[in-house]
């Protein structure tokens, strides 16, 4: 344990700490840019490039950045002398110096850090004005926009890229006035082995890293008097929507969102929860069948698309083993353009189909060319929690002040199983749900799978289902899903199924969520109303949701039918590694 | 796919149409001592694209992805440390690389204008190669012979003391 005094106030902090970890544990905010702390995985990112965070430190004669200073034994700190002041201030300056101050129209305005920085140290006037880079801006795809201009070479894109997620596209390139962060020889993200997964986006203080906003495209839709449109909210959006409207983390919107959608003129609001039960009954189907063959195991998940085009690109030999099933927002596509648009008996181009999702891959996703039939796509347009609270605002919602009301039916019904899918090992736990009763043909009550929960980014469980023993993986974050993968691929893995989702904590921590700025907290809280919204539900296993046990009834058949097979699954195809 | 044409075709594989270099390249990598940590690896990155460079008289990113597989790096970060170098060079070179010197010793004794007297003899801009890729022009900061200035580059020839009238001269020695 290490004493020091910080602006005069003694405080013991543990050895190897740093001066901004102990001021933190006197409450004295010290003003951070570059630095990003993810507790929750054990993950910081210090590399003191931005020098606001300086701070004076008795017999130095220069200045110290706190956030990657070690602190030693009965130093004596000063946090706002006049020199750290003016430093900070300067160090602020140039950086505003070649900065585009748009603000106004950035799709950051109030949520950036730099801007949050100014307004904190009070900067009212620009002191340099410094030469501005024109860079293209990369547009080429549908998840992410990356407007170089804005980047401040804080470089925790490299880091939630390379380190966290270890699939390595992002790389401080070139030198002086014109390095900036980077792909391999500049190349548009499309053109890389990027997974969309956005967690750079997650990690941006300022615009430089945002999702493609596709709010416009929703407003033509719902103002298109030829068009059906439909709107599906995955189970992440419930549990953080209203942190954009200043509700607490970890409050559970449910009920708000559905008539926020309603008010916003949705013909029908449905449930992703209800295809995430569909999701289970093929999966835990195809799972039961190659346990049964002891064939192609362990099966691993395939919900998140991130993940999807991570092992298509970096584990291309590995493709037999995921599981065939489309994730729940191209499920509940397929199913809203055939046996929906039977039923209101409409055409299936007449339909727009809205995804409410937490993620930006997601919207890579419902543009791969499988996923369409004759021509109509099954999900024409993605949008992600941040954008659908834009689009609340937009319309003068106050959302606050809603009443709840319940998802429309058929598609709208909902378990608890289907809810938890927004969590890491929520999927796994909605399987063994239903395994357990499928394998023992009884129904099992012990339904609470607490080993296979938390934000752990790799977890390992051995679970009695109906008296065989089933080894079970978990990882979350792509850096760990690689781990596991590795395993495999040096047959060195014991497990039966591995559930993967590419970013860390799972989908209540996915590029489209409300931004977090550091405070990991937050992921927790989210992660707790999710399970506290699966005790909530009467129904928590999915093939004992009733709609579910109709669309097979009147439509699908059996679970891993023909026809089922036809919508539901899906194929993988290797990409390349570069 | 070797008989294939390097100049219009962006497929061609230049690590198949030269297996003698791949191989001196490769053989120079594995002999270097190399773990399964990047982290150690990262270390030999440079002295790697050195050889490589060295070898084939540029860095394509096909050989920029060779070497990373090899010393088990991500492209970017070899790119990252490609594009902070101007010794490193992603594009074809000519025979001769003529690097003026444009130091403050040589920029003040009229560099300058023995850039522009290069270029109007080549008809080429500052990095750029001649159509027979024979010459490249480029610039490069001190040499340490500022006694000599201003100072020009040939390859790994030093010619001190250049006036305009010496650059046909000293192009004509290229051959």
């Amino acid at each position: 344990m290490l004493k020091l005094r910080i602006n005069g106030m003694p405080v013991t902090v543990e050895d190897n700490s740093t001066i901004l970890q102990a001021a933190r544990k006197l409450d004295i905010k010290i003003p951070t840019l570059c630095h990003m702390e993810l507790d929750c995985f054990n993950l910081e990112h210090r590399i003191g490039s931005c020098r606001v965070c300086v701070v004076e430190v008795s017999g130095r004669r220069n200045l110290a950045p706190a956030c990657c200073t070690p602190v030693e034994d009965n130093m004596e700190v000063r946090t706002h002398t006049l020199r750290a002041i003016n430093a900070r201030r300067t160090m602020l300056d140039l950086l505003l110096s070649n900065h585009p101050k748009d603000c106004l129209t950035c799709e950051k305005n109030l949520d950036c850090e730099l801007q949050a920085l100014a307004q904190e140290m009070g900067l009212h006037r620009i002191m340099y004005k410094g030469e501005q880079a024109k860079r293209k801006i990369d547009l080429a795809n549908e998840s992410i926009v990356r407007d170089m201009n804005k980047c401040i070479m804080c470089r925790r894109c490299e880091t939630a890229c390379n380190t966290i997620q270890t699939v390595g596209i992002l790389s401080g390139v070139k030198r002086g006035f014109n390095s900036i962060v980077s792909t391999a020889s500049e190349k548009p993200l499309a053109e890389t082995k990027c997974t969309f997964c956005g967690q750079c986006v997650a990690a941006c203080p300022v615009g430089a890293l945002t999702e493609m906003n596709r709010t416009y495209d929703v407003w033509r839709a719902l103002n298109d008097e030829t068009k059906h449109v439909i709107v599906q909210t995955a189970p992440a959006v419930r549990v953080a929507l209203g942190e954009e409207f200043g509700l607490e983390p970890g409050s559970i919107s449910t009920g708000k969102m559905v008539t926020g959608l309603r008010m916003l003129g949705f013909d029908k609001v449905f449930d992703t929860d209800f295809a995430a039960d569909l999701t289970i009954m093929e999966e835990t189907t195809e799972f039961i069948q190659r346990l049964k063959e002891n064939k192609n195991l362990p099966i691993l998940t395939s919900c998140c698309p991130g993940w999807v085009k991570f092992f298509e690109h970096q584990f291309p030999d590995l493709l037999h083993i995921p599981s065939t099933a489309k994730s729940p927002q191209q499920m509940f596509g397929a199913m809203a353009k055939t046996y929906y648009a039977k039923k209101i008996g409409v055409e299936a181009s007449e339909i727009t189909v809205v995804s409410v999702m937490p993620c930006l891959a997601k919207k890579n996703e419902a543009a791969r060319p499988e996923f369409a039939r004759d021509g109509v796509r099954d999900v024409d347009i993605v949008i992600s929690t941040r954008e659908l609270a834009n689009m609340l605002k937009e319309a003068g919602i106050q959302f606050n002040e809603l009443r709840n009301s319940a998802f429309d039916n058929p598609m709208g019904e909902s378990t608890g199983a289907g809810v938890i899918f927004g969590s890491t090992g929520g999927v796994l736990e909605a399987v063994l749900r239903t395994a357990a009763d499928w394998v023992s043909g009884t129904e099992v009550k012990d339904i609470d799978f607490e080993d296979v929960r938390g934000l752990a980014g790799i977890k390992e469980a051995t679970v009695n289902v109906a008296g065989t023993e089933i080894r079970v993986a978990i990882a979350s974050g792509l850096g760990n899903a690689r781990t596991l993968l590795e395993k495999i691929r040096r047959g060195e893995s014991k497990y039966h199924a591995i559930e993967i989702m590419a970013c860390p904590g799972g989908c209540l921590n996915g590029g489209g969520q409300p931004y977090i700025h550091g405070d990991t907290t937050i992921l927790e809280k989210r992660r707790l109303a999710l399970y506290d919204e699966d005790r909530s539900k009467t129904i928590r296993k999915s093939h004992e949701n009733p709609y579910i046990q109709k669309i097979y009834r009147e439509f699908l058949g059996e679970p891993g039918s023909h026809l089922a097979h036809e919508l539901l699954h899906t194929h993988y195809t290797a990409r390349k590694n570069e | 796919m070797t008989d294939q044409c390097t100049k219009c075709c962006d497929n061609v594989s230049i690590l198949n149409m030269y297996p003698d270099k791949k191989k001196e390249l490769e053989k120079y990598i594995d002999s270097l001592p190399l773990g399964s940590d990047s982290d150690r690896n990262r270390g030999f990155l440079i002295q790697s694209l050195h050889k490589a460079q060295g070898i084939f008289g540029y860095l394509p990113e096909e050989i920029q992805l060779f070497v990373a597989q090899k010393l088990k790096l991500h492209l970017s970060e070899v790119f990252g440390v490609i594009s902070f170098y101007s010794y490193f060079t992603t594009v074809p070179v000519g025979k001769f690389k003529i690097n003026v010197c444009t130091g403050t010793a040589c920029f003040v004794k009229g560099a300058d204008s023995i850039v522009g007297e290069f270029r109007r003899f080549l008809n080429i801009e500052m990095g750029e190669t001649t159509k027979d890729m024979k010459f490249s022009l480029g610039g490069l900061r001190c040499v340490g012979a500022c006694s000599l200035a201003p100072v020009v580059m040939v390859n790994d020839k030093v010619y001190g003391n250049v006036t305009p009238k010496k650059v046909p001269e000293i192009l004509e020695e290229c051959k």
